[in-house]
């Protein structure tokens, strides 16, 4: 019955999204009020249909309903509360359901936020909004209906793949769908604005705080799903250049130039038209991520679901939507008026340098997940791209990214002084000079980029710091002054710097552990002690263990530094009842210098198991870089200015026309 | 027919332990190893050895999904790195292994594709695409400074007003023509 009830209020939801995406976009056509403003309660019942629907689902999970086919095939009765509530969106009709109620989420949101904005851009950016949950809503009923029943139904479930039955995992696809899925507020405003054939400052005021709160979950759903891979896949490495991992960053690279022309377009009134395309070509981009992950035209660790019939349907929708914004692009972008002007070295100018490196490195890894597949489907050739090529393309573009990247806030709109942000900057360059030296120093071994590697993140972190110091003019005058303008800055330039920093302290991390990382493979017995980076490791044996679906073999050992005890690990071999598969858990003892990372191998037959042991140094600065990431961008959307959505003048503007109603 | 099962499934997820079998008396009964370099693989010179690692970070395990057979533990894998050793042993050079290694599985196996031309646009597009961008953005910024010197200043303000915009226009005109001190009031 619950089950029917979630079945009937998609099928609900689907035809209040068909009636949302025309009604008012005809009344915005024709100049109907009435027509426009259905857009608001349209959007706010999708919503309420859609959390039904995945309630209903979420319910049949968690009590188990083994007549519902979903359930069945990806959940157990024995497991945990909590992956029976995350096998909800573990699987693919579950996690497209996901998708929708994201979607509408962010849907509502626009209903329910945005007061200020016209009628005709809000009734055109909840029409095309609503365009989209169509599609994807037909999607589930006609491929991928989660409320199918199964008659008989069997007396348990298949179980959720044990790789996915983790912390992390569980909520890793939420935080990328809801990234994924915030970019179509940015191409539903371009669309929009296309439409209208208008575009003003409010408009990059209104997309700014949106893309910018999807970029932050977008941030930290990959982060997640690289600690994952990090801890779970048992050989310490943190990113792989799979397809899937690329499917998610390309949305990331395009989103961060995103909101970088955005602010150009916010303050001064320039990049408007890039600015559009940037909005259209983000989201297309998250739709890509979307259909290389659920096609499974990519067969990779990720792709879960094979099945070319659903490939082609979503093939098709990322086909509408993309070709469907370029060519409103194409037919109306002349229409936009540009303005503000600026010199090469401006603050425009640097956000102008950002975008074109970072859409090439979009493009270099579009490229580099593409061509394989392309040229199969041309030439039937078979070629391998993997990580050497994007350490060789990807890399380089970086490099200049990174060194001009303290420069550009320290620039003034319009006209800026290089040589002045130079000497502002002259302090964080001597002290990554400095760390670069040492760094040299002190690792004999390792590429001989990698000491200018560490030296570019302290640059690019300590450039943040100095960018605080220069705004407060620590220094220039009395301590006092400075802590009251440090107290008065507006919330956005804290996010700024917190931005840069955590960009810094990734790339150090990157670099540090990429370079550095040192290794131990060897056949231990129990009771016999190794050494790794400054560490003793003792190996006291195995035992067996129970989980609560699992069983597991441990190995236990304990590190020693210096004498004294400073960690037990307990890295496991082990082995799920439903599905019965196998996985490690690796023993990790982390730490700032780096984490110690071990891994129990093979029982030898001559006698002692087969060890593997990683010192990856500073590895946890990728993920800690990350998570300072999505902090700085709420500190930012925090700001009393983005808050308000479109202050000032527009907010005036109603207030005037109230009384004559 | 249960080994093949898990087996398939272990390497449809490329990861973590392989072949792990939980007996149906429910006993662990044996487990191959989450590693990919076993202790046994490792060559006693920490040089060759270390020639034999960079090899195999560039080699695919071709049973894997985008694996390098240096992270992979599947077996074939492990028959990659210990030829790669053998080779290396013989005295070959790391270029005549690589070579061996693709004569014999073909270009697929080699995750840094070679440069032929097939593959010419692929190393190219990273150097197209920068160079395109660089033109586009000098370009659009050309003819935005011609722009500038005819237009003259403020271009922004030619937007043209909305609907909503236009009616409070209307209204405001209108009560302008009434009472012209409401209006300025309102401002």
């Amino acid at each position: 019955m619950v089950v029917e009830l979630g079945h009937f209020a998609l099928v609900l939801a689907l035809l209040v999204a068909i009636f949302q995406m025309l009604v008012p976009f005809y009344g915005s056509r024709v100049g109907d009020d009435r027509m426009m403003a259905v857009a608001d309660p349209a959007a706010i019942c999708q919503l309420g249909l859609l959390s039904l629907a995945f309630l209903c689902l979420t319910i049949a999970y968690v009590s188990s309903d083994f007549s519902v086919a979903n359930v069945v095939a990806n959940s157990h009765s024995t497991k945990p509360l909590i992956y029976r509530i995350s096998g909800v969106w573990g699987n693919h009709e579950g996690s497209m359901l996901l998708w929708v109620l994201i979607l509408a989420l962010f849907g509502a949101a626009v209903a329910a936020f945005g007061r200020n904005l016209p009628a005709s851009l809000k009734a055109n950016v909840l029409s095309v909004q609503a365009s989209i949950a169509v599609a994807f809503m037909l999607f589930i009923l006609l491929t991928s209906n989660p409320f199918l029943r199964l008659d008989p139904p069997p007396a348990d479930g298949n179980g959720l793949n044990p790789i996915l039955q983790d912390p992390a995992l569980a909520f890793h696809p939420p935080f990328l769908y809801a990234g994924y899925v915030g970019f179509s507020i940015a191409y539903s405003f371009a669309v929009a604005a296309l439409i209208d054939g208008r575009i003003d400052a409010a408009w990059a005021r209104w997309v700014r705080p949106w893309t910018l709160a999807a970029w932050m979950f977008l941030t930290l759903g990959i982060a997640m799903g690289s600690w994952w891979a990090y801890y779970e896949l048992g050989w310490g490495g943190w990113w792989f250049w799979d397809p899937v991992e690329n499917a998610s960053f390309m949305p990331w690279l395009a989103g961060t130039a995103l909101l970088h022309s955005a602010l150009v377009m916010e303050k001064r009134d320039a990049l408007k038209v890039w600015t559009v395309l940037l909005a259209i070509l983000t989201f297309s981009l998250s739709l890509m991520g979307t259909f290389l992950v659920r096609s499974g035209i990519l067969t990779s660790v990720h792709a879960f679901a094979v099945d070319p019939q659903r490939g082609v349907f979503v093939l098709a929708i990322m086909a509408l939507f993309t070709g469907g914004g370029l060519a409103m692009f194409a037919l109306r972008a002349s229409d936009l008026r540009q303005g503000g002007i600026f010199a090469p070295i401006s603050r425009e100018g640097s956000l102008v340098l950002n975008n074109i490196l970072l859409t090439t490195a979009c493009a270099t890894v579009f490229i580099g997940t593409l061509y394989p597949l392309a040229l199969e489907s041309l030439t039937g050739a078979k070629i391998s791209v993997g990580a050497p090529y994007f350490d060789w393309t990807f890399g380089p573009l970086m490099v200049p990214l990174l060194m001009a990247l303290p420069f550009g806030p320290l620039l003034a709109w319009k006209r800026g002084d290089i040589l002045g942000a130079a000497q502002r900057l002259m302090v964080a360059l001597l002290i990554a000079v400095v760390v670069m030296a040492a760094t040299l120093a002190v690792m004999q071994r390792g590429p001989w980029l990698a000491p200018f590697g560490v030296a570019l993140g302290v640059f690019v972190m300590l450039g943040a710091i100095s960018e605080i110091v220069w705004r407060i003019r620590l220094g220039d005058v009395p301590f006092g002054d400075a802590m009251r303008r440090l107290v008065n800055l507006p919330r956005s330039a804290f996010g700024t710097a917190l931005a840069h920093f955590g960009v810094g302290m990734l790339v150090v991390g990157v670099v540090a552990t990429s370079a550095y990382r040192q290794e131990k493979i060897l056949v231990m017995k129990a009771g016999e002690t190794t050494s790794i980076a400054g560490y003793e490791v003792t190996f006291r044996g195995v035992a067996p263990r129970t989980g609560p679906n699992y069983r597991e073999e441990v190995a236990m050992f304990d590190a020693y530094r210096g004498g004294t005890l400073v960690s037990h690990l307990e890295p496991a071999r082990r082995v799920y009842d439903m599905p019965p598969e196998p996985t490690t858990e690796a023993g990790i003892h982390a730490g700032w210098r780096g984490d110690l990372y071990v891994v129990l191998g093979d029982t030898q037959q001559a006698g002692g198991h087969a060890i593997r042991i990683y010192f990856n140094p500073m590895v946890r600065f990728i993920w800690l870089g990350a998570v300072v990431m999505f902090i700085a961008g709420a500190v930012s959307l925090s700001d009393r200015r983005l808050r308000v959505g479109a202050p000032g003048r527009a907010r005036r503007a109603v207030a005037a026309a109230a009384p004559a109603e | 027919m249960m080994l093949q099962h898990i087996g398939k499934l272990a390497n449809r997820f490329a990861v973590g332990a392989r072949r792990s079998v939980l007996a149906s008396a429910g006993i662990l009964l044996l487990a191959t190893s989450a590693m990919a370099v076993q202790p046994d693989e490792i060559l006693a010179d920490p040089a060759l050895e270390a020639r034999a690692r960079a090899i195999s970070a560039e080699l695919r395990c071709l049973v894997c999904q985008n694996q390098s057979i240096d992270d992979s533990n599947a077996p074939l894998a492990r028959d990659l790195r210990v030829l790669v050793r053998e080779r290396l042993q013989t005295g070959e050079t790391d270029a005549q292994v690589l070579q061996f290694i693709e004569d014999r599985y073909g270009e697929f196996v080699l995750l840094r594709p070679p440069l032929n031309l097939s593959t010419l646009l692929l190393w190219l597009a990273p150097i197209l695409a920068l160079v395109l961008a660089v033109w586009t953005t000098a370009r659009a910024w050309r003819r935005r400074q011609d722009q500038i010197a005819v237009v003259d200043e403020a271009p922004a303000r030619q937007t043209p007003l909305t609907r909503d915009e236009e009616r409070k226009l209307q209204e405001l005109l209108k009560q302008q023509g009434g009472a012209s001190s409401t209006s300025t009031d309102q401002k």
